[in-house]
């Protein structure tokens, strides 16, 4: 392996690693506020079909994007009403979701399957990209992966510096507390849930306006469950989740490049790495104390006040 | 401890006439409270009186269903907990509403929620710091919660609802939770607040701390002040206890005694000790003899042991040390299910919990401790005589409103607890352990609980009836053991009256 083959190695591995980026930091909001959205795999389906259909309808590629961004937000905005207010089960809501999600995303983008379209370019900074190695990582990337390193900065900046933030993992904490401290509990869950829908839904544009061009049915591919696994390896921290993500993105930017130079191994062995690695990831999580330290205490939990009477 | 301030009208927080009613039941009725600047006001009562109704009233938790609250002659509407704490009314609960892995300074800013004065950190950390200071706390901004003790998590929570500008403090028993240490600084901090000009109400059970460090006291029974506003000094400690659990009426409620002489001895409890799940010694050196045909009343303010020991007798809770006989039989490590066979019975205290499964059948119930002696073996499972057995039980316990396949959970409690009744009351009762038996139920089903007490006694088997009821305790027991703090501090004969019970009862010795 020489530097060149490392250096564009490296320079693809946000591509693979910005859904997951993305789809992470919106769980860790949502689950920072005790609402586990199980759904996040339709999030990035309804997200993906969306910005293809709407860019190739309009011609727009922002439209497109900020279409999958509000399909997203719109799947999860109906979780959100589930669990939150009607206080159904996350767990099965959440497997819901997802069903209908990908389910809606196949009806939905029919029309649109395997109709490429012109995706959003890479940022051209000239000579800066011929930096060895880490040019192509750095400098030579689309603009919504800078957009999304962006948003996970600013998610942390919102959980762990702002008010609003304080607010929102004392509802994941102890909802009963949060509530007699003033703190909307219901409103605060249904905002992070939609936003981790909004973010699922943009990552879901990134795939299937930035990283493939095209709309086909699957191309979400588990992704959602390895954000959903990605959270824990990130101990609910959005700026561990950029590690977390771009681990599993040059996991999965390794294979083509591998069989391409000639490796040979089995091709269904390959795929299932970064799944097994999913499992590796989880099985390493519940083993160490620090989950247990950083997972929201009320988690899935419903909450219900007290009668007043 | 010094005079009570000067009272100046008008009154600084007066409550008048309220009144609450859940349901049927009146909770409170007409009461009344004074509260001046700068004093510390005990509130006393035994269990379910409604010092906790009252005090969530002024909190805001309820609305009084009459009644009024005045603060400096104003007429105060509290509608909202929002409305308590504008007002300057905060409350520290015996559960602290703190988020555990929050920090200190978080957790005050989370409950500011941005107000003027407190929206930054390092702000809310010097008010935090400059109220500790007033009252001589000492508290640390920066630590986490989940890393403090149970008495600075409770100096915290103090610390955080003054700086929230609470002028009135209510405590409710500030020094259950503490280690005699613990307690004596907390008494002296509550003692130095009042004399910064806060009000504090204090609710305990512990004549003691109310002896030693309350201005003035009011106290409640059934519901009613039946002494408001009187000053601490005017009254002995004899005194105070006879207010708290009132005259006892000349016994038509005691029955006469069933003892037979020299029964036999059917438990024998040596020196036992269990440590609590949290690590804390629940009960240490217990010693108890029960004679058949007695009912052994076992009294005490609750969390001094009663969970743990009637958990150790029926073999839930391991037994760590000392012995424990059971109608002759050594059952000190024995199973659950050997102790049943040898005729153990039990009434839990948390009847849903642990004694009858709410989602199940009457009859399912009720079949629950036979089905392990093959009792409805018939090939499968004989349900034409488990329900025969359900319908002769609730015939003969009279369960209104229940059919054998009825889901228990839809019982009323006091039906429920007949069910229970008919269960653990079978033919080979040799013990029964009762744990607050009659908790939450109504004057007939009480009557009911108690008849069948007495029966046990009477039968030849025997009773271990362990109560926070005191009324209860004196009308039903043969003998009283009073429990304090995981230990039997006192034995009294049947007849006792209720100051006796009740002096060794509050931990006065």
């Amino acid at each position: 392996m020489d530097i060149a083959f490392l250096g564009s190695w490296l320079g693809s591995v946000p591509t693979a690693a910005i859904p997951l980026l993305l789809a992470s930091v919106g769980l860790i909001l949502s689950e920072r506020a005790g609402v586990v959205s199980l759904g996040v795999e339709g999030y990035l389906a309804m997200g993906a079909m969306a910005a293809a259909a709407v860019t190739l309808e309009s011609g727009s590629l922002v439209l497109g994007i900020a279409a999958g961004v509000a399909a997203g937000a719109l799947l999860a905005l109906g979780f959100g009403i589930a669990v939150v207010l009607l206080r159904a089960e996350q767990i099965l809501a959440g497997l819901a979701t997802m069903a209908i999600g990908l389910g809606a995303a196949g009806l939905l983008g029919r029309d649109y399957v395997h109709r490429t379209f012109e995706g959003v370019t890479n940022v051209d900074l000239g000579s800066l990209a011929q930096v060895p190695l880490l040019g192509q990582l750095l400098f030579a990337q689309d603009p919504l992966a800078y957009l999304a390193i962006l948003l996970t900065l600013g998610g942390w900046w919102l959980i762990a510096r702002s008010h609003f933030g304080l607010r929102l993992r004392a509802v994941g904490e102890d909802p009963a507390t949060a509530d007699v401290a003033g703190v909307n509990v219901q409103l605060h869950q249904l905002f992070a849930v939609t936003c981790c829908g909004a973010l699922g839904g943009l990552g879901g544009a990134y795939l299937s306006a930035v990283a493939s061009n095209v709309w086909v049915e699957n191309m979400v591919a588990g992704r959602g469950w390895i954000a959903l696994a990605l959270v824990i390896f990130a101990r609910w921290d959005p700026l561990r989740a950029i590690l977390g993500a771009f681990l599993f993105g040059a996991v999965e930017a390794l294979l083509p490049r591998l069989q391409a130079s000639g490796f040979d191994a089995p091709v269904y062995l390959m795929g299932m790495l970064p799944y097994a690695l999913t499992i590796v990831v989880l099985v390493a999580a519940s083993c160490s104390r620090a989950r247990r330290n950083a997972e929201p205490a009320a988690l899935g939990q419903s909450y219900i006040r007290q009668d007043r009477r | 401890m010094t005079a009570m301030p000067a009272a100046s009208a008008p009154v600084f927080l007066e409550l008048r006439g309220l009144s609450k009613r859940f349901g049927e039941r009146t909770v409170l009725d007409g009461v009344g409270l004074h509260l001046e600047r700068g004093e510390v006001h005990a509130l006393l009562g035994e269990n379910g009186a409604g010092k906790s109704t009252l005090m969530n009233i002024l909190t805001g938790v309820y609305l009084a269903d009459d009644g009024e609250i005045r603060l400096q002659g104003e007429r105060l509407a509290i509608r909202r907990p929002a409305d308590a704490s504008a007002a300057g009314i905060g409350m520290v609960h015996q559960h602290f509403r703190l988020v555990e892995r929050f920090s200190v300074v978080e957790n005050l800013l989370l409950a500011a929620g941005g107000r003027k004065g407190l929206r930054s950190a390092s702000e809310a950390s010097a008010a935090l710091l400059r109220t500790a200071e007033q009252i001589g706390l000492r508290i640390d901004p920066q630590a986490q919660v989940a890393d403090l003790s149970v008495a600075e998590r409770q100096r915290t929570e103090i610390c955080k609802v003054l700086a929230l500008g609470a002028r009135i403090l209510i405590l409710d028993e500030p020094t259950a939770v503490l280690t005699d240490r613990e307690a004596g600084d907390m008494l002296s901090a509550i003692r130095r607040m009042a004399d910064t000009g806060l009000s504090i109400v204090l609710i305990t059970h512990k004549l003691r701390e109310v002896i030693g460090h309350s201005h003035r006291l009011t106290v409640m029974r059934q519901g009613r002040t039946v002494a408001a506003n009187l000053p601490t000094t005017s009254l002995s400690m004899e005194e105070i206890a006879r207010l708290m659990v009132g005259e006892q009426k000349a016994g038509p409620e005691r029955a006469p005694s069933t003892l037979i002489s020299n029964g036999a001895d059917l438990l024998i409890a040596h020196q036992l000790c269990v440590s609590r799940a949290d690590g804390g010694v629940g009960i240490d050196g217990v010693s108890l003899r029960v004679r058949a045909g007695e009912v052994l009343g076992v009294a005490g303010v609750g969390g001094n042991g009663q969970q743990q020991l009637a958990d150790a007798l029926l073999g839930s809770l391991p037994i760590e040390a000392g012995n424990l006989s059971l109608d002759g039989a050594e059952v000190t490590h024995a199973s659950i299910a050997r102790r049943r066979d040898l005729g153990l019975r039990i009434i839990p205290s948390d009847r849903m919990a642990s004694g009858l499964i709410g989602e199940l059948s009457v009859a399912d119930n009720l079949a629950l401790t036979r089905v392990r002696g093959g009792h409805y073996r018939s090939g499968w499972l004989n349900r034409a005589r488990m329900r025969a057995d359900a319908l002769a039980a609730i015939a003969r316990q009279a369960i209104a409103g229940a059919t054998p396949e009825l889901r228990t959970s839809l019982l009323s409690g006091g039906n429920a607890q007949k069910v229970l009744l008919a269960r653990e009351l079978d033919s080979g009762v040799r013990l029964l352990v009762a744990h607050s038996p009659t908790r939450g139920l109504d004057v007939k089903a009480c009557a009911v609980v108690h008849q069948a007490i007495r029966e046990v006694a009477a039968s030849g088997a025997a009773c271990l009836l362990i109560s926070e009821d005191l009324e209860e305790i004196l009308a039903l027991s043969d003998r009283i053991a009073v429990m304090s703090a995981g230990r039997i501090t006192g034995e009294c004969p049947g007849g006792s009256s209720a100051e006796e019970v009740g002096r060794l009862m509050l931990g006065h010795a």
